[in-house]
């Protein structure tokens, strides 16, 4: 089983890609888990057909010990399945213990053992990983290869190196390893040559370049992934391509990230440069 | 010099001690704790050399301290018996304070309220630390007011509290709106807040300031209303203190916080005088109320026989009424004949013997007076939370560095109250008693009342206090629990003076009678040389490991 974490700045489509490519991993005949680990619990809401009603840490307060995995995950596209873990709402509590105790629950519930083999688990985790608690999916045990969504707007970029900061860490006293950079396209100038420089400069690859297309939008407003509302649309393609990179893919790295000047000196030489 | 010399402790070199503790730490450690180590001097009365208090303990120091919550609920609010006390944090925090100082308290009737047999704690659970604990908290308060109805309500925060922000102040403001009859109020005293428990006390003081005192008008009977601040009521020390003050014809408003109520807090603007037993944990109270309704406060100090003398003696000098003072003086007089018939049959046993001292932010000098009255000597003491005005006197106060973790914890600014303000004493009455040599605000500390060449100690561990008793193998040690069995292991009597060991009163004249009987029989015991560890009466066992290839 492989197990994958996307990270990636907050709004920049994490969850959208993260459903997509499992959507085309569906597709395919892999079966596939998505935990989403943000406590607005809308990483799964285009494989279900809208938000899921009952997360763990909801399902957790009402039934107290007696938990089934049954009761927390729910049969998506193709029978993918889906997971949120919720948390407190804004402002309340804390979402970091949150994760920690829902992912630990899962696997004390054999959520990814016995009966249960999957071919990929993805864990879809909120944008900023502010404290311990979201950075659990890369804890020991937990995903093993991770993959950034970016784009080619400088506070992507900014996102990307931290993220990877923070990978070295777990990293070297453990087994997880990046797999690549998703650049989803903002239609910046330049963008794919920057991201493929930045993937070069971290040590990885960029692993597939989604264009935009406004049939994402058209497939959200329908509570569907492209590959489901369109499946032969163009997108639905990239998609099935990054998909196909995924499976494939067998170049795992402990990233070098960048200082801040290196960073920068990217983005003029690529960007506000020319 | 000479004179130094001959006021040192017999063979054994400060200096050396010192260096031997020193030596065994990092360079940066022992940097610090150098600083925090010092080698009395008292110069010129009371020049003396400065020490390193209040300040961070270093990782991986096994500490005497405790926390800010311990210092605030523990500590301060415990000992007061009608204000109910909920502890918002997991079980263990509300249950390991409960009681475990042995403040007393006697109600005055059976139906009076007494909430101190109760332990009350929101016992949060992982599912409040995710969705955040304030709805439990007022659902707590609720079932509280249901069941007790009481007139006062405190919330005590604990770490998981603070780091997940629930906001005990507005749950506390809330509810005090939908039960407008009781008096509702929380402590920002997370444990962490803080280097030590001394930051709970501060936060404690603050609030029991702004929300608690003057709440409530109404002045005991009597002509000579005094509150004292900074007793705990610890074994009973409160009850006998209660009882000198009867007897000496003092009105007895308010004690912060042994033995009190309510009422008494919420109306403690209304007394002429306050006077401060436990300098480091309430002095802040005694500013504040000075400054916004002009009570006057001096240092007093009830434990020792002379001291206690010497404190009654002030409070009518204060007060000035000659019938008061004479009052007074036959209390004395009638109170030491048992005192000193019971120090002339100890002190002979105890004379010479050497004591150890590192306990609080007042008791390791103020236990120091009845060790004196017996005869003994004190080597080394040190406070485990006590600043700098504490070891070196009030007049450092303009010279200590205020850190970062100071200001952590709030400063309130207080103004004379616009209608309440009342300065008990005018100044021309103020300067008079002082030209008289009389001091108000008044600390002098610990140091500038021990010998030349006395160990003082900050923030002592369990590995100096191994190096100490081993260098000066002293008859008896004071601190806390945490350092009892430690130093019995080590064949050397310990005597808490947290808790007093099941004991006590020891404070006032009565309590100084029970101190030096229960030292008698402490250093007088042959127990630890009839005890013989199993190394000493038989040979070492030895042994290999034997393994099945």
């Amino acid at each position: 089983m492989r197990k994958i974490a996307i990270y990636g700045k907050g709004g920049i489509g994490k969850s959208t890609t993260t459903q997509n490519t499992v959507a085309a991993l569906a597709e395919m005949g892999k079966k596939v888990m998505v935990v989403g680990c943000d406590p607005k619990a809308d990483s799964t809401r285009l494989l279900l057909g809208g938000l899921v009603q009952q997360t763990v840490l909801d399902t957790l307060r009402t039934e107290g010990e007696d938990l089934l995995l049954e009761d927390v995950v729910k049969p998506g596209f193709k029978e993918t399945k889906c997971v949120e873990s919720g948390g407190p709402e804004p402002g309340v509590g804390c979402a970091g213990r949150g994760i920690i105790t829902s992912i630990n629950l899962l696997e004390q519930l054999g959520a990814y053992s016995g009966d249960n083999i999957l071919d990929y688990v993805f864990y879809d985790v909120l944008g900023d990983v502010v404290c311990g608690g979201f950075a659990m999916p890369i804890r020991d045990g937990k995903a093993e290869e991770i993959y950034i969504v970016v784009s080619g707007e400088m506070m992507a970029m900014y996102a990307a190196n931290n993220i990877c900061k923070g990978i070295v860490k777990f990293a070297e006293s453990g087994v997880v390893r990046l797999g690549g950079l998703i650049c989803n396209s903002r239609n910046v100038d330049f963008e794919k040559d920057l991201i493929e420089a930045l993937a070069e400069k971290l040590g990885t690859q960029m692993i597939h370049f989604v264009p935009r297309d406004n049939m994402v939008q058209r497939a959200e407003i329908n509570r569907k992934t492209v590959i489901e509302f369109d499946p032969a649309a163009n997108q639905a393609d990239e998609y099935r391509k990054l998909c196909k990179s995924i499976d494939g893919n067998s170049n795992f790295v402990i990233p070098t990230p960048l200082t801040t000047d290196e960073l920068e000196g990217l983005l003029i030489k690529y960007g506000i440069g020319q | 010099m000479i004179k130094a010399e001959l006021k040192s402790f017999s063979n054994i070199s400060a200096e050396k001690v010192k260096d031997s503790i020193l030596n065994r730490y990092p360079a940066k450690v022992a940097r610090k704790r150098g600083k925090q180590i010092i080698i009395n001097r008292v110069e010129n009365g009371d020049q003396v050399p400065e020490i390193l208090a209040n300040s961070r303990t270093i990782p991986g120091i096994l500490t005497m301290r405790g926390c800010a919550y311990a210092g605030c609920k523990g500590v301060v609010l415990g000992p007061t018996r009608d204000i109910l006390q909920i502890t918002h944090g997991p079980i263990g925090c509300g249950f390991y304070s409960w009681l475990t100082r042995r403040n007393q308290t006697r109600p005055e009737t059976l139906s009076d309220a007494n909430y101190m047999t109760y332990a009350l704690s929101t016992d949060l659970q992982e599912d409040e630390i995710i969705f955040g604990g304030e709805k439990k908290l007022k659902k707590a308060i609720e079932e509280a007011i249901a069941l007790f109805n009481p007139k006062a309500i405190g919330i005590f925060s604990t770490c998981p509290v603070g780091l997940i922000g629930d906001d005990v102040h507005a749950v506390a403001r809330e509810m005090e709106e939908k039960y407008p009859e009781v008096n509702i109020f929380g402590f920002s005293c997370e444990g962490y807040k803080g280097v030590s428990q001394s930051a709970g006390h501060h936060v404690a003081n603050n609030k029991v300031f702004t929300d608690v005192v003057g709440q409530l008008e109404m002045r005991k009977e009597g002509k000579y209303i005094v509150n004292i601040l900074g007793e705990y009521n610890i074994g009973g020390d409160a009850f006998e203190i209660e009882r000198i003050m009867e007897l000496c014809g003092f009105t007895l408003h308010s004690t912060f916080s042994g033995n009190s109520v309510y009422e008494e807090f919420a109306s403690a603007h209304n007394a002429d005088l306050n006077v401060v037993m436990c300098h480091r944990s309430i002095n802040y109270m005694a500013e504040m109320m000075e400054k916004k309704y002009g009570i006057p406060w001096f240092k007093v100090n009830f434990v020792g026989a002379e001291a206690t003398a010497k404190s009654l003696r002030k409070m009518a000098v204060y007060f000035g009424d000659a019938e008061l003072i004479e009052r007074v003086e036959s209390v004395i007089a009638a109170e030491m004949e048992n005192v000193l018939k019971v120090q002339g049959e100890i002190r002979p046993r105890c004379e010479g013997k050497k004591a150890m001292l590192f306990v609080g932010g007042s008791r390791a000098h103020h236990y120091q007076e009845l060790f004196t009255e017996i005869g003994m000597e004190t080597l080394s003491a040190g406070y485990e939370f006590a600043h700098r005005d504490d070891y070196e006197g009030r007049k450092v106060i303009p010279g200590i560095v205020v850190d970062a973790d100071t200001r952590n914890i709030e400063e309130l600014t207080v103004t004379p109250d616009e209608k309440r303000y009342n300065p008990r004493k005018k100044n021309d009455e103020m300067q008079k008693l002082e030209s008289a040599g009389f001091t108000f605000n008044d600390y002098n500390g610990m140091m500038t009342e021990m010998k030349d060449n006395s160990l003082i100690i900050d923030d002592l561990n369990h590995y100096e206090t191994e190096i100490l008793i081993e260098k000066y193998k002293p008859d008896i040690f004071c601190a806390g629990i945490k350092e009892k069995y430690v130093v019995q292991k080590g064949g050397i009597p310990m005597k808490q003076l947290h808790s007093y060991d099941y004991s006590g009163p020891y404070a006032g004249f009565i309590g100084a009678v029970n101190f030096y009987r229960e030292i008698d029989r402490m250093v007088n015991t042959k127990i630890f040389s009839l005890v013989k560890a199993p190394w000493q009466e038989s040979p070492e066992l030895t042994g290999s490991y034997v393994w099945n290839k």
